[in-house]
């Protein structure tokens, strides 16, 4: 058996950053997310705290909301790499580029390496910039009502450690997902519904339904853990070169 | 080069590829014929080892397709140009090809020295930093052609080279082919097009899920439409025709001033013929041989 060339599984994701850079909405949901969530909740916050007069909120109760908006993090790690990935791989099949590269003395296990690395940095590289700017700017709006800098903590640090496994997840799921279409939006959309069960968890922790506490984070961890690695498998049987030439549609 | 004994695929019911034995020699242009459907691609998709075998056997060179551990070394030792051009469209004609010399192992002045070699052969040196989206069909199918042979390949696996292109884009990619067949590089053209196998291959095999036949184009049109010669007379009558029945030949065709005669060996036959005319007082203005077309051929083996 071939040993993994990680050179050639490195070329293929870098030749799909050059590609991203000369995507617009790449560069769109990169760029708008980190931004959106890193600077529009603690702005949200800075109003209820400082403008609209509390609004309820103590320092008692802002840890709650504050914990309960970094679950975007996690929404977010299953949301960019579905809209990212599906440029990666269905953008393959619209262009018929992938049977040249089949041809290549490269394996499959290469291509999917190449194909799970260019899906989950560009994700990755923006959730933690995202998250810099979110922990920054919160500790500068909530220190003076705290006493204290909230961030960073170990619940961010799980939400962290856990959103890589989402982007893993999201980015297999995708592969499975571009297996069967061949349009961009169709596959992003239908990437998109792995986000719903952390819009479940968010909703519920806002209903106080769930507590983010570092316990259940572990759990959830786990969960996405063991759904990753069977996600692998079969989109690793679904990425085969004959699979891939006679039965993709 | 290439041997294949009973080569098979099939797809579930469907049998795409009937038990194929076929023998490609070593820097020969050989030309694989079939109608849409004949299982032209998928031979060669497996002679790529991009898709397996159902059974038989097939080799490249020392290499067994099928056996996985040659089969990196099959991929190695051949360039295959896919029946879609399937470019990177965003990127530069350069950057297309140096992404996939990299998969070949060619360090970067190698890969620089052959990505400007086969850029420059193929005039498209000038638009190396070009997308490739923005080429023409012609432009597209040479840097696809330029893809499969970044790694200098033995064996070259060209799929429809010509398809969908307009007559001087066409003209462009055989003149090239041509190029490449004077490397004496092994060349395998899958076409349907006849006029073009027959400028370009050494040998053909006619495919229509079964191999049907093989040869060089003239072989085949000599063994399956025989040779005949057109006379042309000043005036043909009774006495003429019966003269050259009476000498053991068929006429097939006969007008008011020329004969249309089934011959084996020209040659010979000929002065024979010219006497018995000339005997019963034909007056001879001259003598062709009529040679059926590879299509003639073709049509009548694929229709059977």
């Amino acid at each position: 058996m071939k040993k993994m060339d990680l050179q050639s599984a490195w070329a293929v994701a870098a030749k799909d950053f050059k590609i991203f850079k000369r995507k617009s909405q790449v560069i769109y949901i990169t760029v708008v997310f980190p931004l959106v969530v890193g600077i529009a909740f603690p702005l949200i916050v800075q109003y209820a705290l400082h403008i609209g007069s509390g609004h309820g909120i103590t320092a008692l109760t802002l840890p709650r909301y504050m914990d309960a908006f970094s679950v975007w993090f996690l929404i977010g790690s299953a949301v960019i790499p579905a809209a990212i990935a599906s440029y990666s791989l269905v953008g393959e099949k619209i262009q018929k580029s992938l049977e040249p590269l089949l041809a290549t003395p490269m394996t499959d296990g290469e291509i999917l390496l190449g194909k799970t690395i260019s899906g989950l940095v560009v994700p990755l590289a923006a959730i933690y910039a995202g998250s810099v700017i979110y922990m920054s700017l919160m500790d500068l709006v909530t220190h003076s009502t705290l006493g204290y800098l909230y961030y960073p903590n170990w619940h961010m640090g799980a939400i962290l450690l856990v959103a890589p496994l989402i982007c893993l997840l999201s980015v297999e799921l995708n592969i499975i997902i571009s297996s069967r279409v061949n349009d961009v939006r169709t596959a992003q959309q239908m990437g998109m519904l792995a986000a719903l069960p952390f819009f479940g968890v968010y909703i519920a922790s806002e209903l106080g339904l769930f507590a983010f506490n570092n316990t259940n984070l572990l759990i959830l961890a786990g969960v996405i853990l063991v759904i990753a690695v069977v996600v692998f498998f079969v989109s690793r049987i679904t990425f085969q070169r004959e699979e891939i030439l006679t039965k993709w549609k | 080069m290439i041997d294949t004994d009973g080569l098979t695929k099939k797809f579930g019911d469907l049998t795409a590829v009937d038990n194929l034995t076929l023998h490609v020699n070593d820097g020969e242009v050989f030309g694989f014929l079939g109608p849409n459907g004949a299982g032209k691609t998928t031979t060669a998709r497996m002679l790529c080892c991009l898709i397996s075998k159902t059974s038989g056997t097939a080799r490249i060179g020392n290499y067994e397709v099928g056996n996985r551990a040659d089969q990196q070394k099959i991929r190695r030792m051949v360039g295959l140009l896919t029946e879609n051009v399937g470019l990177y469209e965003e990127l530069s004609a350069y950057d297309n090809l140096d992404f996939y010399g990299r998969f070949y192992k060619l360090d970067a002045q190698k890969r620089k020295e052959q990505i400007e070699y086969l850029l420059k052969m193929l005039g498209l040196w000038e638009k190396r930093n070009v997308a490739a989206g923005t080429f023409s069909k012609g432009m597209k199918q040479k840097l696809a052609i330029a893809r499969a042979l970044i790694h200098d390949p033995q064996v070259l696996f060209l799929d429809e080279p010509t398809a969908s292109l307009d007559p001087e884009a066409a003209k462009t990619v055989r003149d090239f082919i041509l190029e490449l067949k004077k490397e004496k590089r092994t060349i395998f053209l899958n076409t349907h097009l006849l006029d073009e196998a027959e400028k370009i291959c050494d040998r053909v095999a006619i495919l229509n899920t079964r191999l049907v036949a093989t040869g060089t184009p003239q072989e085949l049109r000599r063994s399956l439409s025989g040779r005949k010669i057109k006379v042309q007379l000043q005036r043909v009558d009774d006495c003429i025709v019966e003269a050259v029945k009476k000498i053991g030949f068929q006429i097939s065709e006969v007008t008011n001033n020329s004969l249309l005669i089934d011959v084996n060996d020209p040659e010979k036959e000929n002065p024979a013929i010219l006497k018995a005319i000339e005997a019963a007082d034909g007056h001879v203005q001259f003598v062709t041989e009529i040679s059926s077309s590879l299509e003639d051929v073709y049509l009548k083996l694929v229709r059977g």
